[in-house]
Parts: C-alpha cells; structure tokens; sequence
C-alpha cells in the first residue's frame, strides 16, 4: 500500500482539530496508570509522546524513548472492543405490574458519541471485522452493535516497531493495514525531520484530511513508509505455524500438553478481557428489593469462570484444563467452523497481561511439535 | 431481547417438581414453531431460561412448556397462576427432522425423565401424520412412578397408532409395570433398523446409552437425533455460553445427528 | 522374576484352572504398569483387550457432563477389569481409571477369543467363570440401586 500524501509534525494537531470540528469524540492511546489505554483525547499531547513499551509473558513495562514518536509503541491491555461491545450494556428496563407483565418497556436510546478511533492497529482492524462477523453476521444481528459500529472514523497507524509479544505477521493481520480504515498514517522520523505519511481509505477520509495541511507524498517519503512497514514486519516477537491448525488441535482434545498448562493457568480470565476478540457476555435480569423494577444487562464474561458452562447439576467444564482447552481451542480452531475465520489477530495481548505468562504460540508449537516427533498419522 | 408477553392460560402440576403451562401470545399471531425448538422464558424480573416447547406445532395458539422448577427462574415461573403474564423470545434452535423421515418408516421415540418434553410436539406432528409411517415406538423411561410425564395422554396416543412402552428405574409394590432401565426397551421393542429414524432426549448419560442399544439393534446413527442442553443466556448466538466443541446449541442444535454429534461427545469436559 | 502363568494365578476369575490351561490363557497375556489417573479402557472402544489388577485400584466410572465421572464401583488386587470382551458386541460400556499406580496383567482378548473358538472348554470354563462374576456384580449393583441408606 503506498501513501499518498504527507503531514509534518508540526501539523499534526491540526488531524484532530479537523475531526473535533466535524463532531467526532476521538478516543486513542494515552498514558494512564503506567499503561497505555484508550481513553478520550484531543490533542497530539495527550498521546504517549515519547514513550514505548517493553512485552512479554507476563510483563509489561513503559519506558522512555530517546525520540518523541507519537505512536512508538505497540497494543496495551485495551482495545475498541469496549466500544464496540461495552463491558456493561443495558439492555432494557420495565416495571413489573401485579400481574408479572412487562410495562414501560424502554431500550436504551441507540446513540453512541460520534467515534473516531485515533491509531488503530491493523491487527485491531482485523479484530473489529472479526467482531463485526460475531455481532452483526448469524441470523439475529444486534441493531445495538450495528449502530456503534456505523459512524466510526478510523485513523489506523501502521505499526513501526512491533511488540514483544506480537505476532500479526503468522496470523496475516498486519503489521500493514490494507483496508477498514478511513485513513491510515506512518510515523517517519528521520534525520531531525518528523513526518507522516497518509493513505487515504475513503471518501470521508479523504474529507477530513482537506482539512488538514498536507503535501503529496514523494518518492523518498514512499520508500522510507515502505522501509518502516517491512523492519516491523521482520520484528515479531513471536510466531504461530497456522498450517491445518483447526485439525491439529481437534485431533488433539486429549493431549497431555492441556495438563500441563493447566497447572500454570489460573483461571484468571484475563486473557479474555484483554483479547479483542472475546466476545462472551453474560445476561442478567435485576430487580428492585419489590420486584416492581427490572433492567436486563448484558456484561463481558469469560468462559474460563466455573459458572460459564453450568447446567443442572454443575459445570460442564469443571477443570482448568477443559477450560483452558476450551478457550484455546475456540480460539484457533474451532472459530473457523462459527465464523469462518481465525479468532486470533496475533496482538499478544493474553501473552503479557497472563499473570504466570501462558503463551498461545508455544503451547500451539508443543502440540504441534510432538506430534512430529510421534510422526502424526494424517 | 425484550421479551414478548404471552397470558398463563392454564396451569397443571404433573409432579413434584414439574407443571405445564399453556400460554396464549398477547398480540400478533400465534407462535408457529417447529418440534424440538425452545423459547426464553422468564418471569417478570426472575430470569430467563430456555425451555422446551412441548406443545402441539399444529396448534400453535397454545404455547405450552413443561417446566422443571430448579432455580429462582423455573420456580417463579411454575408459580405463574392462570391470568398471569410470562415473557417469551423464539422460537430458536434446530428442530427434529420430521420432514426427513422415509415413507414407510419405523420412528423410535426415546425419552428419559423430563425428556419426554421436547418429544411430545414431535409425537403429535407425526400422529396427525400417522398413515405415513409404519411403525411409531416411544420407549420412555422416568425415575419413578410419580415422575412420568403425560401419562393421562397416553391411551388416546396408543389409540392413535403410537406403541408406548414405560419403565422406570425403581418402584412400590402398586406399581404393575416395567421397573428397569430404559435401555432395556430397545431389545424388547424389536425395531427392524435399517430405515428406522430415531429421537432421543433425556439426561446425556441416558442418551448415551440409549443410542448404544439402538445402534446394537441396527438403528443407523445417521439417523438417530438427539436433544442437547448447555447453559443458554442469550438464545441467538451471541453470548458464547452454549458451545458444544465447533458448535454453538442454540443454534445448530439443541437437536443434533447423532453421527456428527457422537465425536465430540467422547471427549470429557468439551 | 515371574512368569506371566504364575502371575495370573493371583486372578479371582481364573481361580480352578488347570496349569495347561493357564498357559493358555497367560500367551495372550503381558505384564503391564499404568500410572495414577490413566485410563485403562475407555466408554465406545472396541473391547480387544481385558486386565486382571495385581497391585493398585482401578475405578468403573461413567462421565455426565455437570457432574463429573461418577464412579460406580472399585476393583482391587485379583479383579478383572473389563467384561465386555467376552460378549457381543465385544464394545465398552464404561470407563474404567487407575486411581493409583497400577500393575496390571493385560491380555488380548481378539487372541484369546480366537483360542476359545478351537478350545470349546476351556471356553465353558472362562464362560462360566467370568458369568459367576457377572451375576455377583449384578446382584451388588441391585442391591446398591435400592438406595437403602437412604430410607433407611
């Protein structure tokens, strides 16, 4: 993909008065609580300018660049999923009359803020399509996630250093966005000069960016954009072999390697909040003390609870191994059967925010690695 | 997922634990569903549970459940007098495949306990079909006696060309029927396999089994269907809890073939 | 270092077989160690082999989903394990689980029920061996059903 045109630095606030101007509530990365979350912002200051961070299992740390990179870092424990399927959704609210009959039925009104999500990684524009097919594909596609996804601008940043723990290259999700964007900026610095280069991605897009100052791209600049893309790409802290994976692991419910892990896993569920893809909730209905009053909500869950799969009489899945399995196996597997894909974007996200440092790829490679060396019979 | 209110018509308790509740829609037109399929129910602001609909599907002005009361939804929702008003979203779920049974053929029912349930809208279609079938077998087992479903029906079942045999797994001295397990059924019923077409619904052990001694008697697992259960919130394939191996129950079962089925159900805790 | 005939003498169901027809019975056999939590035999598998415990308990179980494997009966030292090789459809119907590390002598049933075709009594003998055992599980298995601590 080859950017079009240009932007200074110097300019660059000038992006996000553009799309302030057009109504957008711009959310994107910001320095909170040693971690960088997405958060409301406004300007390039509210970025983390200057700042980078260093994944791995189980670890994530933020250190100071010697640069002040606006985007030189890779993905934290937030993603858009929280806007596309917040982590608490009314659902609707009634009063119950005497006769146990819902009156006063009321939905939640179906706006959302105008969002422009500000630095989207192409390994999250993936997830958010992957979302899009969970949510809206199947046959009861929820108007609620139809229309938070609808207005949203999206400003990608083509990734210039990849993190510890990413691995977008096996999954084929970046480090190069190639669509789903509105536009799509790379951050070049380069002998003292500070610039971006834009690929626009729609006619909206191409909208804002009028309103920004900005030159065509040259020759040079192309190459430099080309040059970030490829060192990211050749980056990765980790790799997955997807090679018939769906088959390998549902040949392989009852390998050893479960029992392994699951003496290491425990059940935190982290994994599933920080994953993009995740998309488990759970429904509840609340009364008042009187019964008078009842609100239906829908909240993330995890399949890694005990609770998930309980029927009469108790939990399917009552051990960490069949739920560490479960997830696992959802999530390379037997996701290509529900939705006709991976689940997986390779973002390493479950990798650092594990707390004992679980890493999908290696536990993939052990069970991969032993059939090998049993020599697999298909 | 707002729920849509339906009116308690009727209320009969059939066991200890177990009423039939017979609901009419408030507005629109009567709920078509097709047998096999299930509802959300709920019950003011006590929760929402899926559950069988156990009515006729060719009289669908009736939407009748019989419902276990387990938990603080189930029972709120047996408690439902006459003139009450329940909510209820669907219908959902992959229904029996009557329309896929051969002319001619040899239907087995087998249901366990509360099974019969989900069962009996699929005994009606094919009743009110019956010259298009050979022989209609429902073997159906329960815990006791005083557990047994629809008992009050079965004579005018067997009149209309429906071979019943019961058994249950234990009893008193006034009970005069068959006391065992229902497993026990499939050799005494003396099915004829090959083209035979089976539903199964009841505790997934018993319907383990129950296939295996249909198997035995040369019922083609291609042709056998069993009902599955697992932990159900949303109903339409959004909220995950209901994944059965590749598969999510609410959607591609709760009926599933049995050949397709059989692989994943080997696996422990799946 | 025993051999395989010596070692199945400690078995309850070939208890009053002659020496010869030990040797039989013990050329299908061979010395076995599974460790704790194994599966010995599996709900579905084709019945081809049987066990006979030396040292260590072996739990009958049936998997339900929400419950877990509920076990319906130990076996100990001298026991079978696995009844279901000597009848049609030669297929298991339970799961049986090493609780503990096990010896086991492991016999292949497809040789032995070969051997008993040519070797009609000796297959009378294990027949109505193994039915005794049968019967006797049978009648515990009743007993166990009637639930009598509960209405006691």
């Amino acid at each position: 993909m080859t950017p079009d045109h240009v932007i200074e630095r110097s300019d660059f606030d000038e992006l996000f008065g553009a799309l302030l101007r057009q109504g957008y509530t711009i959310v994107g990365p910001t320095v909170r609580d040693r971690a960088i979350v997405y958060d409301e912002i406004r300007a390039s200051a509210d970025l983390p300018v200057g700042w980078t961070d260093e994944q791995d299992g189980g670890h994530y740390r933020l250190r100071r660049r010697d640069d002040e990179a606006l985007f030189g870092y890779a993905v934290g424990p937030h993603s858009w999923k929280q806007y596309q399927l917040p982590a608490q959704v009314s659902l609707w609210q009634a009063r119950v009359d005497e006769r146990g009959a819902l009156v006063d039925v009321s939905e939640p009104p179906r706006t959302t803020p105008r969002y422009a999500f500000f630095g989207a990684r192409s390994c999250e524009l993936h997830a958010m399509g992957i979302l899009d097919r969970v949510l809206l594909g199947g046959s009861h596609p929820d108007p609620a996630d139809r229309a938070r996804r609808q207005d949203v601008f999206v400003v990608a940043v083509q990734c210039a250093q990849a993190g510890g723990t990413c691995f977008c290259v096996s999954m084929n999700t970046g480090p190069v966005a190639e669509s789903g964007f509105d536009l799509a900026l790379t951050e070049i610095i380069d002998d003292g000069r500070h610039y971006f280069t834009v690929q626009v991605g729609s006619d909206r897009g191409a909208a804002v960016l009028r309103d920004v100052p900005h030159q065509p791209a040259a020759g040079h600049e192309r190459v430099a954009a080309g040059a970030v893309h490829a060192r990211t790409a050749a980056q990765m802290g980790r790799e997955l072999d997807t090679e018939g994976i769906k088959e390998l692991l549902y040949r392989n419910f009852e390998h050893p390697r479960w029992d392994e892990v699951a003496e290491r896993c425990l059940t935190c569920g982290n994994c599933t909040m920080v994953c993009p893809t995740c998309f488990c909730t759970t429904v509840e209905d609340v009364t008042d003390l009187a019964g008078e009053h009842v609100e239906r909500t829908q909240r993330w869950d995890s399949c890694f609870t005990v609770d998930y799969s309980h029927i009469h009489g108790g939990a399917v899945r009552a051990s960490p191994r069949s739920r560490y399995r479960q997830w696992m196996t959802h999530k390379l597997a037997s996701w290509w059967d529900q939705f006709d894909s991976s689940g997986c974007v390779g973002c390493g996200r479950c990798i650092t925010w594990c707390p004992v440092g679980i890493d999908i790829t290696e536990e993939a490679r052990a069970i991969r690695e032993s059939e090998g060396r049993a020599g697999a019979d298909d | 997922m707002v729920p849509e209110p339906f009116e308690v018509i009727s209320r009969r308790q059939d066991t200890a634990d177990t009423w039939t509740l017979e609901l009419a829609r408030s507005t629109g037109d009567p709920l078509a569903f097709a047998p096999g399929q299930f509802t959300m129910i709920s019950a003011g602001g006590a929760g929402e549970v899926p559950i069988s609909i156990s009515g006729d599907p060719d009289r669908p002005e009736r939407l009748v459940h019989t419902v276990r009361a387990v938990g603080l939804a189930t029972e709120a929702i047996c408690a439902s007098e006459p003139g009450h008003m329940l909510g209820a979203r669907g219908p959902f779920g992959a229904p029996w495949p009557v329309q896929q049974v051969a002319d001619g053929a040899e239907v087995v029912i087998a249901a366990g306990g509360i099974g019969l349930a989900p069962l009996r809208p699929a005994i009606l279609w094919l009743l009110a079909r019956r010259e298009r079938f050979g022989r209609l077998v429902l073997l159906y087992g329960g815990r006791a006696p005083d557990q047994l479903l629809y008992t009050d029906e079965f004579d005018a079942w067997a009149d209309r060309g429906l071979e019943i045999l019961v058994t249950v797994d234990s009893a008193g001295p006034e009970w005069l029927g068959r006391v065992g397990v229902v497993t026990r059924l499939v050799g005494r019923a003396g099915l004829a396999g090959g083209e035979t077409f089976a539903m199964a619904c009841g505790p997934e052990v018993m319907m383990r089994f129950t296939v295996s001694a249909l198997r035995d008697a040369g019922v083609d697992p291609d042709r056998m269907f069993a009902s599955m259960e697992r932990n159900m919130q949303c109903g339409i394939g959004h909220c995950g809890h209901c994944q059965l191996g590749p598969t999510l129950v609410c959607r591609d079962g709760p009926v599933y073939r049995w050949s397709a089925l059989a692989p994943w159900l080997a696996i422990r805790e799946v | 270092m025993q051999t395989i005939d010596e070692l199945i003498t400690s078995a309850h169901v070939f208890d009053g077989l002659t020496r010869e027809q030990l040797g039989v019975i013990a050329g299908c056999g061979r010395n076995e160690h599974i460790e704790s939590g194994a599966f010995v035999l599996r709900e579905g598998d084709a019945a081809d082999r049987f066990f006979i415990i030396r040292r260590g308990t072996v739990a009958v179980e049936v998997h339900t989903p929400g419950r877990g494997a509920l076990t319906i009966e130990t076996l100990h030292a001298g026991d079978a394990v696995g009844l279901s090789w000597l009848f049609e459809p030669y297929r298991w119907q339970l799961d049986a689980r090493a609780l503990e590390p096990c010896a086991l002598i492991g016999f292949d049933a497809v040789c032995l029920r070969g051997k008993l075709e040519g070797d009609n009594e000796l297959g009378y003998e294990l027949m109505r061996r193994f039915t005794a055992n049968l019967v006797e599980r049978l009648h515990a298995t009743r007993l166990q059903l009637l639930d009598v601590y509960g209405h006691a």
